[in-house]
């Protein structure tokens, strides 16, 4: 069991959290990686899906990270390190992306250049989907989150050392770019991505839709990784209820933000009708796409909207916990609904998503925890840490 | 004119806390505090309970898009039917945006109207207006003020009471 110093808030034993989590990620990435040569083509829908929830929720964590610096935020504070950590995994994402890049041909339709030369809208297309641009965008998008993430998280340990607020101020000025940055890297990456898996369909607020996702689900992961800390008496006096009840809100705020986001895109395609894009839709409701679809609606908006609407679930842990549970995997089932329809009519589930899906979060919550632990658990010389431990609803 | 409260100043939000907190205790139930700004712990330390107006909110937003949706079924399918662009005329999709709205409209109206409505407002008078002390409370003052309808309230005892806990400048308020 971890144990934590609650005067330096250095980690006195980083417990056996890591070596589970490696141990997991490396023994499914194997089997995964086994399961490529079974089945390429299962192997590489699957890997993408789990890339994506991963990708996204990393993300969401620099996000997180970058805009609680960009606004000044106080209460926030005593959670930042955790979301730092988890943004540092960025780095092994990279590597999760390299064998992606062996099966484009197997992934989307716009590589197969002899059919992209007999279709008018992919031909036009074409000077943005191709291969080497795929490579080079995917590259640069990974540079700029590297660079931001590791930026932020220097500076930040940097103050743990000298306690100088001019790098708070650095710290807001940094992630104000940063933000910048972020809009365009995550829109472009989610078109890439998942978007032009069906090239023909193009909705600009797709970008939105997937940084929601993410964003809600690294909140989630959070809230998770705190309680699980709490569970083991560590940080109890610091992330206290009012935290929760916080992200609550925030979780409330963005499972709304998301429904809209989703919604806006849907009707926009129901009232324009056009067929190449209902296409997408009608992709995801026939052949029992529809369960999905309705699933996605309930419980990652209905439930938990009627859930978090009252002010004792925010306070309620166990609830919470149940929530933020239920979040995170609904986002999973949003990325399987985001890529799975494009591979043929009806629902193909395979123990390659569960196994990729351990596998790279394996890897991706040792990294978390290998950075979290490896210094102070929160910003100990941060001007505002007192506030934020002191922070009332 | 009959006696409508004693007010007592305090130096500063802690012991304006600290304040109401003793005021409860001593088993006040109608008093108040006023203070430029919202003071973090000040409901529980005067023992307020929350305030219902989330209910109202949520139930007149469920009001508002039931109204907005059958408004439109309504109209789409009996009242007027059109086809429009080849849809069906129950076209529940079309219906969403507007229910949205007016789930939000209602619930805004039901935040602005509820809390008007919990807070006795508006009112153009009222006796408070007669104190010297209450124009400080958007100043720099922090207040404590005891009514006299409070069963405990009793002039001399009252006013002991909020020296003993600190209270200064003690005025008593009348006015209808």
């Amino acid at each position: 069991m971890a144990a934590l110093d609650s005067q330096t808030y250095m980690f006195t034993d980083k417990g056996r959290f890591g070596m589970i989590a490696l141990g997991t990620g490396v023994l499914f990435t194997l089997l995964t990686i086994v399961g490529a040569f079974v089945d390429t083509h299962t192997f590489f829908a699957s890997w993408l899906t789990s890339f994506a929830f991963w990708t996204t929720i990393v993300l969401g964590a620099l996000f997180f990270v970058m805009l609680q610096h960009a606004t000044g935020a106080v209460w926030s504070v005593v959670t930042r390190r955790a979301a730092e950590a988890l943004s540092l995994a960025i780095p092994l994402l990279l590597l999760c992306f390299v064998p992606l890049l062996f099966g484009l041909h197997d992934l989307f339709h716009w590589t197969h250049e002899e059919e992209v030369a007999t279709d008018h809208l992919l031909a036009w297309k074409s000077p943005y989907l191709n291969t080497a641009g795929f490579i080079i965008r995917g590259l640069l998008y990974f540079a700029a989150w590297i660079l931001f993430a590791w930026l932020l998280h220097r500076r930040s340990v940097a103050q743990d050392a000298d306690g100088d607020p001019k790098h708070t101020i650095a710290l807001r000025k940094l992630s104000a770019g940063g933000i910048f940055v972020f809009a365009f890297t995550i829109t472009f990456a989610a078109f890439d991505w998942l978007m032009s898996l069906e090239p023909h369909w193009y909705s600009t607020i797709f970008g939105v839709y997937v940084f929601v996702g993410g964003f809600l689900t690294a909140m989630c992961l959070l809230v998770i990784i705190f309680l699980m800390l709490r569970g083991q008496g560590m940080l109890a006096d610091v992330i206290t209820l009012d935290h929760y009840h916080d992200f609550g809100r925030l979780l409330f705020a963005f499972t709304v933000f998301w429904a809209y986001i989703g919604g806006s895109q849907y009707y926009l395609i129901w009232y324009a009708n056009i067929p190449e894009e209902t296409m997408w839709y009608l992709a995801r409701w026939d052949d029992g796409w529809n369960h999905v679809s309705l699933a996605l609606i309930f419980l990652h908006f209905v439930v938990p909207f009627l859930t978090l609407t009252f002010y004792r679930v925010k306070r309620n842990l166990t609830i919470l916990r149940i929530i933020a549970i239920l979040l995170i995997v609904m986002h999973f089932v949003d990325m399987f609904w985001l890529v799975m329809p494009t591979f043929g009519p009806g629902i193909h589930f395979s123990w390659m998503h569960v196994s990729s899906l351990l596998g790279i979060g394996g890897l991706v919550l040792w990294m978390f925890w290998n950075r979290f632990t490896a210094y102070r658990a929160v910003p100990a010389s941060d001007p505002k840490l007192a506030d934020s431990i002191a922070h009332r609803v | 004119m009959n006696t409508h409260a004693l007010f007592a100043a305090f130096e500063n939000p802690a012991t304006l806390i600290e304040a109401a907190r003793r005021t409860r205790e001593a088993g006040y139930r109608n008093f108040d505090c006023y203070s430029p700004f919202p003071i973090h712990g000040m409901d529980d330390a005067m023992g307020e309970k929350r305030s219902p107006v989330g209910y109202i909110v949520g139930g007149m937003a469920l009001l508002g898009a039931a109204i907005g949706f059958s408004l439109q079924t309504w109209v789409a399918t009996s009242a007027y039917p059109l086809v429009i662009s080849g849809k069906p005329f129950f076209s529940w999709q079309a219906f969403i945006i507007i229910t949205f709205a007016l789930f939000v409209l209602f619930g805004a109206f039901a935040a602005v109207f509820g809390m008007f409505r919990l807070n006795r407002l508006p009112r153009l008078h009222h006796p408070l207006f007669h104190s010297g002390l209450l124009a400080k409370a958007s100043d720099d003052g922090f207040l404590l003020g005891i009514e006299a309808q409070d069963s405990l309230f009793d002039e001399e005892k009252t006013r002991d009471f909020l020296v003993s806990i600190g209270g200064t400048n003690i005025e008593l308020v009348r006015g209808e």
